[in-house]
């Protein structure tokens, strides 16, 4: 007999489908706080899965060249640039000059020094003039943050700013509405709770793209079926880290049980909120969320929807009785409809 | 992967169009681009809590649009009064996103399945055409249905499967039945409708047979097996017919999911109103009435939940009646009126009557690719994920306060 939250309210996922004994639920706790943004998350999940390339290029939007999750990226880095207050340390760049990047009459006298390395012919000078034209100006890139803000433009126009980096995940929702519309049982929920799908069942019917309410899961393209992060089901049913956490250097995504992960994410927002860092805050770690709490839940530093990720997202099983009874309701109307216009006369 | 496209390519192309810019910035330009920036930016500017929560916020703070701007909101045009129908409560478009891309991955469905959403509710009504013309004596009501239904019937299978991103993989659909899974349960109704249909169909090959030998023992059992399926078929059709407004609402894209209540309605009525298209089409007036009747009842319940959606979801309506998905809408709706007004008016003329039938196929198609093409337009904005969302969280916060 399923639970009477299987569609919707707080659930431990893997004893409801199913599996007798199951350890505890296994989850990531990202602290988005301490994130630096260095992608080996990205790429220690590219090698140990291996997963596709996802196109070498940059998108020209800031130093994000992934872009979202995909079916060839199980784990994104977020890039924010707000022009904010990085929170409580001292006002960055509040004595930095301003002006070209490089003094181009430094640049000349640099350009003549010549220091003995002990070779021969060594470092000889450069040109004075062709040092002086190269650091005339900063050539825009299309980079944001080429340079500290207000450098080229004065004083007055001087923001601060503050560097946002999250690595987003799927989040192995605890009512996943991915597994729960997969027409073939390829997504399945393993013992830790997870949600992973099987690539020798999935026939790429895509169903699970359109539910996700996370814009998750992705078709590949040329093979056709469905990817997504799988928590490392390999690596954890052996008692191992997965490989984004393992890699990352700075323990910004935490492995382990759910109900761990949760103590400390809340000892570390009440540490933050102590230092003088109001708008830290959970998401997705709430068992009564629309969702049913996330097994891949962040502290995010604003609002959700600043890191690409929706605000209140809810499972779409939860409507899902409502739906069939209107189904059905609409099924009798055609029904009756039917049989009326026959039985209304021979006209 | 980009396999065909040289490294770094984007970029470059990111790097054109920013010099383009730059170059034909006329005044005009420059000032509308900067008035536009002033107007918009994001809460993700606000300098504490409170503050600059909407963009005015960030204006008085005096600080720049970031992350760069969505798009500008655009209101709904005013109806004028015509249509009548509730009050939109278009919310202001002020939201925030990462970088404008939106949050949901849009359906990855092609044409297909808005293609098979019109031959499966085509084969439905079809079928129910057939059965009513077998149980009241209506030999061409019920050899125009069985035939039309083995057709959308078969056509929808033909898409179904070549939707798939690993077409030859269709069979697992069949390992499970799941409740849960709109397009499982879609599997094992298509499973029961499809051979019904088929049976059906054949059957009216029956008098084509001759008279003897093992083909004539054929002559004389097809027509009751053909009864027999044809009633299955009549059965299973409401149910094949209204389970696509569930395989579509079932999802996260949000114009889909909130028009839950009346989908399966107007899938539905459209089915109905395209099986009684091919009633007018094939038929004989003399045999036409009910198919004429059928047609105005689909009609009305195709265009009360079509009504319903356009105006019902505030934000949310506004993909069903902006773009293509607005054409088609509109389009159907029209060629729906049309339909029904030639099907009353021609009684009498055959000529008239296949036309209005024609008119009422063409409506039912019109309104699955329009309903379709919505969801996926509501997918793609991110506008449509956060704003309904975070007013929710908004309410939801204010209440606990």
């Amino acid at each position: 007999m399923p639970d009477a939250n299987s569609l919707y309210g707080p659930l431990d996922p893997a004893p409801d489908a199913g599996w007798v004994d199951a350890p505890p639920r296994m989850g990531f706790f990202t602290d988005t706080s301490v994130c630096i943004g260095c992608k080996a998350c990205e790429v220690a999940c590219k090698e140990w899965n291996d997963v596709p390339d996802s196109g070498f290029d940059l998108l020209g939007m800031s130093y994000d060249n992934t872009g979202a999750l995909t079916a060839n990226s199980w784990r994104h880095v977020a890039f924010i640039e707000q022009p904010r207050p990085a929170g409580h340390r001292t006002p960055p760049f509040a004595g930095d000059p301003t002006g070209p990047a490089t003094s181009p009459a430094s640049a000349a006298v640099g350009a003549v020094t010549a220091p003995d390395t002990g070779t021969n012919p060594g470092l000889p000078p450069g040109q004075p003039e062709a040092a002086a034209r190269m650091a005339a100006g900063p050539e825009f890139l299309g980079m944001p943050g080429t340079a500290p803000p207000g450098r080229g433009t004065g004083v007055e126009s001087r923001t601060d700013f503050r560097w946002l980096m999250m690595s987003d995940v799927c989040k192995h929702c605890t009512h996943a509405a991915c597994l729960d519309v997969c027409p073939t049982g390829s997504l399945f929920r393993t013992e830790f709770g997870t949600v992973v799908v099987q690539e020798d069942i999935c026939n790429g019917c895509g169903y699970c793209i359109s539910a996700c309410p996370y814009g998750v899961i992705d078709q590949r393209k040329g093979d056709g079926r469905a990817w997504k992060c799988t928590l490392c089901y390999d690596r954890i049913g052996a008692g191992m880290t997965p490989a984004c956490a393992q890699a990352c250097p700075t323990e910004s995504i935490q492995y382990g049980p759910l109900d761990e992960l949760r103590e400390r994410a809340a000892t570390r927002v009440a540490a933050l909120h102590e230092r003088g860092v109001p708008e830290a805050r959970l998401y997705g770690h709430d068992p009564t969320d629309g969702v049913g709490g996330d097994g891949a839940f962040f502290l995010l530093l604003d609002e959700p929807e600043v890191y690409g990720l929706p605000p209140d997202p809810v499972v779409t099983t939860r409507d899902l009785p409502k739906m069939w009874k209107r189904a059905g309701l609409a099924a009798l109307a055609m029904a009756a409809a039917a049989v009326a216009a026959f039985a209304g006369g021979s006209s | 992967m980009s396999p065909d496209r040289p490294v770094g390519d984007l970029f470059r192309r990111f790097r054109e169009r920013l010099s383009a810019e730059r170059e034909n910035g006329s005044a005009a330009g420059r000032e509308s681009r900067s008035a536009a920036g002033r107007e918009s930016g994001s809460r993700a500017t606000a300098a504490g809590p409170g503050v600059g929560r909407t963009d005015a916020g960030s204006r008085d703070a005096g600080l720049a649009p970031h992350p760069p701007r969505d798009a500008a909101p655009r209101r709904r045009r005013g109806k004028g009064g015509k249509g009548g129908g509730e009050q939109l409560n278009v919310p202001p478009a002020e939201f925030t996103s990462y970088y404008g891309r939106p949050i949901l991955k849009p359906p990855v469905w092609r044409w297909d399945i808005a293609a098979y959403l019109f031959t499966g509710g085509l084969a439905a009504g079809s079928s129910l055409l057939a059965a009513g013309g077998q149980f009241t004596g209506r030999p061409a009501l019920r050899r125009a249905g069985r035939v039309a239904a083995l057709a959308g019937v078969g056509a929808s299978t033909y898409f179904l499967v070549n939707d798939l991103g690993r077409p030859s993989r269709f069979h697992h659909m069949l390992r499970v039945a799941k409740v849960t899974s709109p397009m499982s349960v879609g599997t094992w109704i298509l499973s029961v409708f499809g051979p019904a249909a088929g049976v059906a169909a054949v059957a009216e090959a029956a008098p084509l047979l001759p008279g003897r030998g093992v083909l004539g023992l054929g002559r004389r059992l097809l027509p009751p097996a053909g009864h027999a399926a044809g009633v299955v078929a009549a059965v299973t059709a409401p149910a094949l017919a209204t389970y696509t407004g569930v395989l579509l609402a079932d999802t996260a894209v949000p114009s889909w999911h909130e028009a839950y209540p009346e989908l399966p309605a107007i899938f539905a009525g459209s089915a109905l109103a395209s099986g009684a298209g091919v009633g007018l089409v094939a038929a004989p007036c003399a045999q036409a009435g009910p198919a004429r009747r059928m047609a105005v009842a689909g009609a009305a319940m195709e265009l009360w939940g079509s009504h319903r959606v356009e105006n019902r979801l505030g934000l949310l309506s506004e993909p069903y009646t902006q773009g293509t998905p607005g054409k088609l809408l509109r389009a159907g709706r029209a060629l729906t009126a049309a339909g029904v007004a030639g099907a009353l008016i021609g009684r009498r003329s055959r000529v008239l009557s296949a036309l209005s039938g024609g008119a009422l196929i063409a409506a039912s198609a019109c309104t699955r690719f329009g309903i379709f093409h919505g969801g996926v337009a509501s997918a793609r904005d991110p506008r449509y994920t956060v704003v309904p969302q975070r007013e929710r969280a908004d309410r939801r916060a204010a209440d606990q306060d």
